[in-house]
């Protein structure tokens, strides 16, 4: 067996010969959906903690201050200390609220979430399910997401959080228009909706380089649309502070308020690694056409490091937005998206399906 | 076809606006060189408060431990919670006259407001800031405090 970092097919094909060499074919597959369930659990734990980190800490030296410095070198450990406070405190019963809806709704918010880090391609053969349909597939589970949100602020009995859920369901269902369509531009220009494909089809050039301006405005518009899609300033009207308390988990506590505020980062790191799955080629190192040794030398650096900088790049590029921007009134945000976001993104669709019938784009 | 026009000038307009904001927030980022928080227990040997900071009033001595204070009771009505209590003494002139001067000067911290009113009243410029902040104590007795200090005197070249 050679197991490599930059492929890592052999690796997973021999874990999956192991087991059904040895296990009846039933308990193969359900050790191999176990396996992958506790490493994606895990990765999700783990990025969550240090998004919180980050978030933190790059908030912190965008306003000209230090950050979390105290708990551990640099402050790494706080969200590990604030982890254990959220899975100590205690769960408050809310008296006049409707029960099961109240302790489904964290669940529902947290597995759109976890449902959809499963179509994403981590590295070459580092991909749990490659659907051929993987961006719709993304996109509709992603959207599950704003049901759980109604359903808390419904559930809560109490009027910031429905205030609350009711803004951010009239966001989400808005936003996700735009999200697709820059998304459909772009598989326009791939000609196939299957991850590896896309990731394939950019081995001789990202597509935001690929598909000349189109693209970039595709790109441009996919920032901005999934930034409110995930309720990020400077689109957080569904939590703004001073008018709602905390929107639609004003009521929660505990580990059932940890769970949404885990989703909302790992929603904002799920639309990063769309970003960079589509726009900036993925898991694929940067390749200029022509430039052999060049190509080399960017082959050397391993596909995950590539995957998890492009990715943490648009987090970078998100937390920016959000550390910069002012929040938007309610009637701004609907105004950009169905005057300003729409009409440029149907434009941008014609105008790209216009460059690849005519054969324009590299 | 002029509104056509000024809709895509707010586009660019608004894109401008945008990055100009983001351009202050990125160099930050990249500066942190620029970062204005004080570590402050650590760098509590080497801080060193502003000129404008209020930390308490006190009576600034010089080195033969006399202080400009001629003990008029002025900072007493200026302050509006009683915080300052001028005691006075009287003393024999050598031309037989009595003269008031100041016996204790009270200053009750933990009333204080640092409204700054007793130091801007004061005629002869006797009371200023003081820069120590580090107030806390275990009995609430040790924050009144006596501004004079013991065996000062005033500077003899104030004209009265």
């Amino acid at each position: 067996m050679n197991f490599s970092i930059y492929d890592f097919t052999s690796f997973t094909q021999w874990i999956d010969k192991v087991l059904y060499d040895n296990l009846p074919a039933f308990w193969a597959i359900a050790v191999e959906m176990t396996i992958i369930g506790v490493a994606i659990l895990l990765f999700y734990a783990l990025i969550g903690l240090f998004l919180v980190y980050a978030e933190r800490k790059v908030c912190a030296f965008m306003q000209n201050r230090v950050g979390p410095n105290r708990v551990g070198p640099f402050g790494f450990f706080q969200t590990i200390a604030d982890l254990f406070k959220l899975l100590m405190k205690e769960l408050v019963y809310i008296k006049n609220a409707d029960k099961l809806l109240f302790n489904i709704a964290p669940f529902i918010v947290i597995i759109a979430s976890f449902m959809a880090i499963a179509a994403i391609p981590f590295a070459k053969g580092l991909h749990a399910i490659d659907f051929d349909i993987g961006i719709l597939y993304v996109i509709a589970v992603s959207s599950l997401g704003v049901v759980g949100i109604l359903l808390a602020g419904w559930s809560s009995n109490n009027k910031y959080s429905l205030i609350g859920a009711m803004r951010s369901g009239a966001q989400i269902v808005s936003y996700e228009l735009s999200v697709g369509l820059s998304l459909v531009t772009i598989i326009i220009l791939a000609g196939t909706m299957q991850f590896s494909a896309i990731v394939e089809g950019q081995a001789n050039g990202w597509f935001i380089f690929k598909g000349h301006i189109p693209a970039f405005i595709a790109f441009i518009v996919f920032l901005i649309a999934s930034t409110a899609e995930t309720n990020r300033g400077p689109f957080d009207l569904a939590e703004a502070e001073s008018e709602l308390t905390a929107g639609f988990h004003t009521e929660y506590s505990g580990i059932k308020f940890a769970f949404f505020f885990l989703a909302e980062y790992m929603n904002m790191f799920i639309v990063a690694s769309i970003a960079a799955t589509v726009f900036l080629g993925g898991w694929m190192p940067f390749h200029v056409g022509g430039w052999e040794g060049f190509n080399h030398i960017m082959d050397f650096i391993p596909p995950f490091v590539w995957y998890i900088g492009k990715t943490f790049f648009i987090i970078w590029i998100m937390m920016w937005f959000k550390w910069t921007f002012p929040r938007l009134r309610i009637d701004q945000l609907l105004t950009l998206e169905w005057k300003y976001l729409l009409p440029i993104n149907l434009v941008n669709i014609l105008i790209m399906a216009f460059i690849v019938l005519m054969g324009w784009h590299f | 076809m002029n509104s056509f026009f000024e809709y895509f000038a707010d586009i660019f307009r608004a894109v401008k606006s945008l990055l100009t904001g983001m351009k202050v927030t990125g160099r930050y980022f990249f500066s942190p060189w620029e970062i204005v928080t004080q570590q402050y227990p650590e760098n509590r040997k080497t801080l060193k408060m502003y000129d404008r900071f209020k930390g308490e009033v006190i009576m600034p001595h010089n080195e033969h431990n006399e202080h400009h204070c001629t003990g008029c009771g002025i900072c007493e009505t200026a302050c509006p919670n009683g915080t300052i209590e001028v005691l006075q003494a009287k003393i024999d002139m050598p031309d037989g006259k009595k003269k008031r001067i100041i016996d204790k000067h009270i200053y009750r911290l933990g009333m204080c407001t640092f409204c700054g009113l007793c130091i801007k009243s004061c005629p002869s410029d006797a009371l200023a800031w003081g820069q120590e902040f580090e107030h806390a104590v275990f009995d609430r007795s040790k924050l009144t405090k006596t501004l004079n200090q013991p065996g000062s005197s005033i500077i003899k070249d104030i004209v009265e």
